[in-house]
């Protein structure tokens, strides 16, 4: 009785309430993510500014360019050193915050929001005191060298230590993020495989790296890959602490991008930015998926 | 009578013994955690005493941890300097919009892939799925060629030309973030783990999807929702780069772009910088404090795989 009184079978009906519903989130995820991706090589193939207005077809010409220009491969250098440096800074030092915090030590809470309180900030504001800290003259933190004895650092004045100096600034803001994820993969760990470890007498370095570790080997891939994608994009901290310099020592291939595109070098250049980004994105997508191998391989 | 004295002589020692090293362990890792905790606020102190004290002590040596005079030049400096008010409010606009659209239509559409089960609504999600493995850098500059040629929008005709599209408006902002892949996927997890059949006797009596999703199942994921919605505060809130590349003229600036009045090739002024940096922190920072809870939660929730 109830069917005939629909038009429409309850299959169909279901099925156009449901499109109905994802409808606005499917438009503007083809706008804004399925077309963009799309136009990313169709506008590599292009001689062409960041207005577009003209557009002169030159095939591969900018990929040939990519692979001759020094600079973008010096980028390229520089994100990977940092990567290196920054990645498993912040894998073990979230780590080892997150063991910390994890404790049922009196106050333990109020550490825990002061650890998370950099990620809070965005990288704009942090950068902006972390160039102030790192002041070779007057900042605090050359002041505080001097106050123990230690010799004055160059911080981010000198190609030798800047990138350095900026790996210091992500690891401070991107650790607390980091630390509350690991730290709720280890109070969902079962309390009684400790228990049963304790009792067999197992000390505290085995119980961590023999149970801990494997146990939350998942959340561990899941924190090494976006935080290695994030690596990759280095941005924001670059501009504001050192525009790339000094001697393109900082200089990356996200800021090189958006320099070609949108900056300082703005020319008739967004189609061979738009070559380099795509040139990048393959290099972080391999990346990507060796460490998702890695994952596979260890869950099995 | 012996022996009982002699095992109670040992217990006793053993039990010092654990009682010392317990405390030192302790003594020990507060100690460690105290001078961590140091590091992560000494940037913030080291900011406020800055924009407190006045310019002539910024630039001084020795330097000093607490001002000798106190000053509200550098605030007063920023406000008369640049159009702050603008700025905070073009900011708070496009956060609060961003906000509205993640957690509405992204609740809609993780309802429908959770709940309705339409035909291809796995394919769909897990396309959308793995575009969040795709770093943004690829669709920088795609994206800008999409709002610039968006059709009929800032003078375009119905292909995209003659215009400027979106360029330099706050909504070429909000758009490309305003339904975002993660809030669908985050809020899905929440719709997940209600039971189907919560809504059956209302839809046999033949009540709309629409009453059912709204008056139903989203007043009890409100808790979902508020974090997602911190989630989208703070990322909207603390945007640079984006916003930074398609807004130009002095009127749409936002918040976080305010810092490059007062750091430019030839000059780095540090007072009105610090000052700048604590008032674009602060409304992050007091919500922070406040809803410490779903911030936290969030991040963990955005990060535990199943």
């Amino acid at each position: 009785m109830r069917s005939t009184r629909y038009l429409l079978s309850f299959k169909t009906r279901r099925n156009l309430i449901g499109y109905l519903f994802v409808l606005p989130a499917l438009i503007f995820f083809v706008v804004f993510v399925l077309l963009p991706l799309g136009l990313s090589v169709y506008l590599s193939f292009f001689r062409t500014d960041m207005f577009f207005s003209e557009m002169e077809f030159i095939k591969f010409a900018n990929y040939t360019r990519v692979f001759h220009d020094k600079l973008y491969w010096t980028s390229v250098r520089n994100i990977l050193v940092y990567t290196v440096m920054a990645v498993p800074l912040n894998v073990a030092f979230s780590l080892l915050l997150a063991a910390l915090v994890n404790s049922k030590l009196k106050g333990v809470k109020v550490f825990r929001v002061l650890y998370y309180l950099p990620s809070v900030t965005s990288a704009v504001a942090a950068s902006t005191v972390w160039l102030w800290l790192m002041n070779p003259g007057y900042g605090l933190l050359n002041t505080m060298l001097d106050a123990v004895g230690l010799p004055s650092a160059t911080w981010l004045s000198h190609s030798s230590s800047a990138l350095f100096s900026v790996t210091l600034v992500t690891v401070w803001q991107g650790v607390g993020a980091n630390m509350v994820i690991f730290l709720a993969a280890l109070q969902n760990m079962p309390a009684q495989v400790y228990e049963a470890a304790r009792i067999d007498g197992a000390n505290k370095f085995t119980i961590f790296f023999r149970m801990t570790l494997p146990l939350i080997a998942p959340t561990m891939f899941f924190i090494l890959t976006m935080t290695l994608i994030g690596a990759f994009q280095l941005y924001d901290q670059v501009y504001v602490l050192t525009s790339g310099g000094p001697a393109n020592s900082t200089m990356t291939p996200v800021y090189l991008i958006w320099q070609n595109s949108f900056g300082t070098n703005a020319g008739p250049q967004a189609g061979y930015a738009a070559a380099q980004s795509f040139v990048l994105f393959v290099m972080i997508m391999a990346v990507t998926i060796v460490v998702r191998r890695l994952d596979r391989d260890n869950t099995k | 009578m012996q022996q009982a004295i002699v095992y109670d002589g040992q217990a006793a020692r053993d039990r010092t013994r654990r009682i010392v090293k317990s405390v030192l362990g302790k003594t020990a890792l507060y100690l460690v955690m105290a001078l961590i905790a140091l590091s992560m606020v000494l940037p913030f102190y080291w900011s406020f005493v800055t924009s407190v004290r006045a310019e002539s002590e910024i630039l001084r040596l020795p330097v000093t941890l607490w001002p000798q005079t106190f000053t509200a030049a550098h605030y007063r400096y920023v406000f008369d300097t640049i159009p702050f008010m603008r700025m905070f409010l073009n900011s708070v606009a496009v956060t609060a919009i961003g906000m509205f659209t993640n957690l509405f239509f992204g609740s809609l559409a993780a309802y429908a892939f959770s709940k309705i089960r339409f035909s291809g609504h796995k394919v769909i999600f897990n396309i959308m799925l793995m575009s969040m493995m795709i770093p943004g850098v690829i669709t920088l500059i795609p994206t800008f060629f999409v709002l610039l040629r968006f059709p009929l929008a800032g003078g375009n005709n119905i292909l995209g030309q003659n215009g400027a599209g979106f360029y330099d408006s706050l909504a070429a902002v909000v758009l490309p973030g305003a339904i975002g892949v993660y809030g669908i996927f985050f809020m899905r997890q929440f719709f997940a783990s209600l039971p189907d059949d919560l809504a059956e006797s209302a839809r046999l009596d033949g009540a709309n999807e629409f009453l059912i999703f709204f008056r139903i199942y989203l007043p009890l994921v409100v808790p979902g929702l508020m974090t997602l919605g911190i989630f989208t505060f703070q990322s909207g809130w603390n945007n640079f780069m984006w916003p930074n590349i398609v807004l130009q003229s002095p009127d749409n600036q936002l918040l976080t772009m305010a810092f490059k009045f007062f750091k430019t090739p030839t000059e780095v002024n540090f007072g009105p910088l610090m000052a700048i940096s604590l008032m674009m922190a602060a409304p992050v920072l007091v919500l922070f404090v406040l809803m410490q809870k779903y911030f936290i939660q969030g991040v963990a929730l955005g990060g535990v795989k199943d």
